[in-house]
């Protein structure tokens, strides 16, 4: 009986050790991007191929309180040389205690409630190249200090060096006419001032709401664009970085079938200060007509005190979208929306929906349609650009 | 006299305690369960999900389930996702109340996105699966009304018939019935009714295993749905009661590094 028991418990000690061994995941997927129109400018193409990887090597030691992961990613594109890059999405060392944790090296960062636009999260880089909707982000080097306390969780953050927000270049589509030139980023100031960024959070939870408020300090994430005159004579459009304050609050409540939820972010430093919000809701009828499906209908407003002088399109749109959730056996998902601009009546429809194929196939659908956008809009640079996109990956 | 007014008393007496209504019987025998599964403060296993359509194709999720007791509220859990690997870490953290909305958070590994989500979703199916989330959260004795049917024979167990009618909203059932192992106050088997009281579902516990000699977890469910003919089975793996789990498990920056 002893030594079944002490067999046994080898047995576990095995176990456990296989489990803390180095865990590794992914996905490889191939992609397919249209577009409807012809191009603005010659050099672009109708029709891209790409590949896409993304593996995690994962090792967690010391009962969990201490892990290693490691996230390359890497795409290749036909035509765009700028779409097809590298980036280390996550090397992170992570040693986590009971009343705090620390993070160490590349990661990324989400903070904020709203679908239509994320104001607050201002963390990581946006790689744009990936994906139009501002999802997708570069890993940011950093050190970081969560305290866990009961009146919530503060986040002490220190970014150690910026990175430059991607572009399609000159045979990608999704761009402005002409193409933003990259290397040629002029900054407020340069040296470790431009590398290293400040960032505290406060979140918690009080019965049903979720709030936080941030405060960033240090080169802004999203550039301003200049129009220069190049020494050849041809006009450039050089992107700009400020130094910025951004002050962010975050909140929802949860009520039922009701999601509340509000995004608002004042920022100085770039031009005049200036405030942004979404504020939205989004109500689920679970389980629709005895079926397993359930329709979400979501609409937001999106604000930007500086008007038609804003750096992004949504100064004062509305969002209206419906979400279904099939709650099949292939996770099916359909997320459909218009965004509407109020002032010049232009308008994005997307569409985005996913299955999985079997147990590890998953297909992805993407299709975006602008329209009406006037000679003014920052947009008007996308009126030939309506797009459809497939991407088939292999998850491991 | 006096002797037969007491034999007259105790006759009453007993008889009051023989007529306890069948609604008090019923709420006694699911306390007696509740009580004989208290006390073991946190537990741990791994969850194997198959989905069987009525054609025989199987789909598998496998999960990861952490669970922390609470006196005096319901419990709190931890549900981490391995596979279809397509949603490998997604973790979903809930805390359970009797009769107020639960609390839920979905974490969304591709996004490092913590959302709070409605928990007004008690019917819908579980991973596509023919568990709606109402029917995998841990069990408090004041989320329903009890009555005491009968006692029957289920599979050569000796068990307590109980009518179980939900008093949380959003249900999807009118009502439950239980068989509960009269020996061990154990659940043995689940039919759950609809409107105009059809049969859905079926569930029966399997393989009962005893941990720390006191509490009893069945390594087999399966979940049958008369109306689909689709079946869920459910196999359970590497129970571990007391692993020192507290409430810092059981939060967003746990959820957020949950594997």
């Amino acid at each position: 009986m002893y030594k079944f028991k002490y067999l046994a418990s080898i047995f576990l000690a095995s176990q456990i050790f296989t489990v803390q061994a180095v865990e590794f995941s992914g996905f490889i997927g191939v992609e397919s991007l249209g577009f409807l129109h012809s191009p603005l400018e010659n050099t672009q193409h109708q029709h891209y191929f790409s590949g896409v990887a993304e593996f995690e090597w994962y090792h967690e030691w010391d009962n969990g309180k201490q892990s290693l992961a490691f996230v390359p990613f890497y795409r290749y594109s036909q035509h765009d040389s700028r779409r097809t890059h590298f980036d280390i999405r996550e090397l992170t060392w992570l040693k986590a205690a009971q009343n705090w944790e620390f993070r160490l090296g590349f990661r990324k960062v989400f903070w904020g409630v709203a679908e239509s636009q994320h104001l607050v999260d201002i963390i990581n880089q946006t790689d744009s190249v990936e994906n139009s909707d501002t999802e997708d982000k570069f890993g940011q080097p950093m050190l970081n200090l969560a305290i866990i306390q009961d009146w919530g969780t503060v986040d002490l953050f220190i970014l150690t060096g910026f990175r430059e927000r991607s572009f399609s270049g000159v045979e990608g589509r999704l761009r402005s006419i002409p193409e933003i030139s990259l290397g040629a980023a002029k900054f407020e100031k340069y040296g470790v001032q431009k590398h290293l960024a400040y960032a505290i959070r406060w979140a918690h939870t009080l019965d049903n709401l979720d709030l936080g408020i941030s405060h960033f300090y240090g080169t802004n994430r999203e550039p301003s664009l200049i129009p220069i005159i190049s020494a050849m004579g041809s006009l450039q459009l050089i992107p700009y970085y400020e130094m910025i304050h951004q002050t962010g609050l975050d909140l929802q409540l949860t009520q039922e079938n009701w999601l509340w939820k509000l995004e608002t972010m004042l920022r100085s430093g770039q031009g005049k200060t200036f405030l942004a919000n979404t504020a939205g809701l989004e109500y689920t009828f679970y389980n629709v007509l005895d079926s397993s499906i359930d329709v979400g209908l979501v609409t937001e407003y999106l604000y930007d005190s500086r008007g038609n002088n804003a750096t992004s399109m949504n100064e004062d749109d509305i969002l209206a979208g419906i979400r279904l959730a099939f709650n099949d056996i292939q996770s099916t998902d359909i997320l459909a929306g218009i965004l509407f601009d109020r002032d010049s009546q232009e308008k994005l429809y997307s569409i985005e929906a996913s299955r999985r194929f079997g147990d590890a196939w998953k297909l992805q659908f993407e299709a975006r349609f602008f329209s009406n956008s006037k000679p003014n809009d920052i947009s008007y640079f996308l009126r030939q650009d309506d797009h459809v996109r497939f991407e088939l990956g292999y998850y491991f | 006299m006096q002797k037969l007014i007491s034999i007259c008393c105790a006759t009453l007496l007993s008889f009051q305690v023989w007529a306890i209504t069948p609604e008090e019987q019923g709420l006694q025998i699911i306390q007696e369960v509740d009580a004989r599964d208290t006390g073991f403060n946190d537990s741990s296993a791994d969850l194997n999900m198959l989905l069987i359509n009525k054609s025989g194709d199987s789909s598998e999720r496998t999960l990861t389930i952490k669970t922390l007791e609470l006196a005096g509220d319901g419990d709190k859990s931890l549900t981490i996702f391995n596979s279809p690997r397509d949603i490998k870490g997604t973790a979903f953290l809930s805390f359970t109340h009797a009769l107020k909305p639960d609390d839920q958070w979905l974490y969304l590994p591709a996004l490092k996105r913590v959302k709070r989500i409605s928990s007004a979703n008690k019917s819908g199916p579980f991973l596509g699966s023919e568990y709606a989330f109402e029917d995998l959260t841990s069990f408090e004795v004041a989320r329903y009304k009890y009555k005491y049917l009968a006692d029957e024979i289920i599979n050569g167990i000796d068990c307590y018939a109980i009518e179980m009618h939900p008093q949380y909203a959003h249900s999807g059932y009118t009502k439950q019935i239980a068989w509960i192992d009269k020996n061990r106050y154990i659940v043995i088997k689940i039919d759950y009714y609809g409107r105009q009281n059809t049969l859905l579902k079926t569930q029966i516990f399997n393989q009962y295993q005893q941990y720390l000699t006191k509490y009893w977890r069945a390594d087999e469910q399966i979940m049958s749905n008369h109306q689909t003919g689709k079946v869920t089975k459910l196999s359970w793996r590497n129970y571990q009661f007391g692993v020192g789990l507290s409430a810092r498990d059981f939060d967003q920056n746990s959820l957020k590094r949950a594997r």
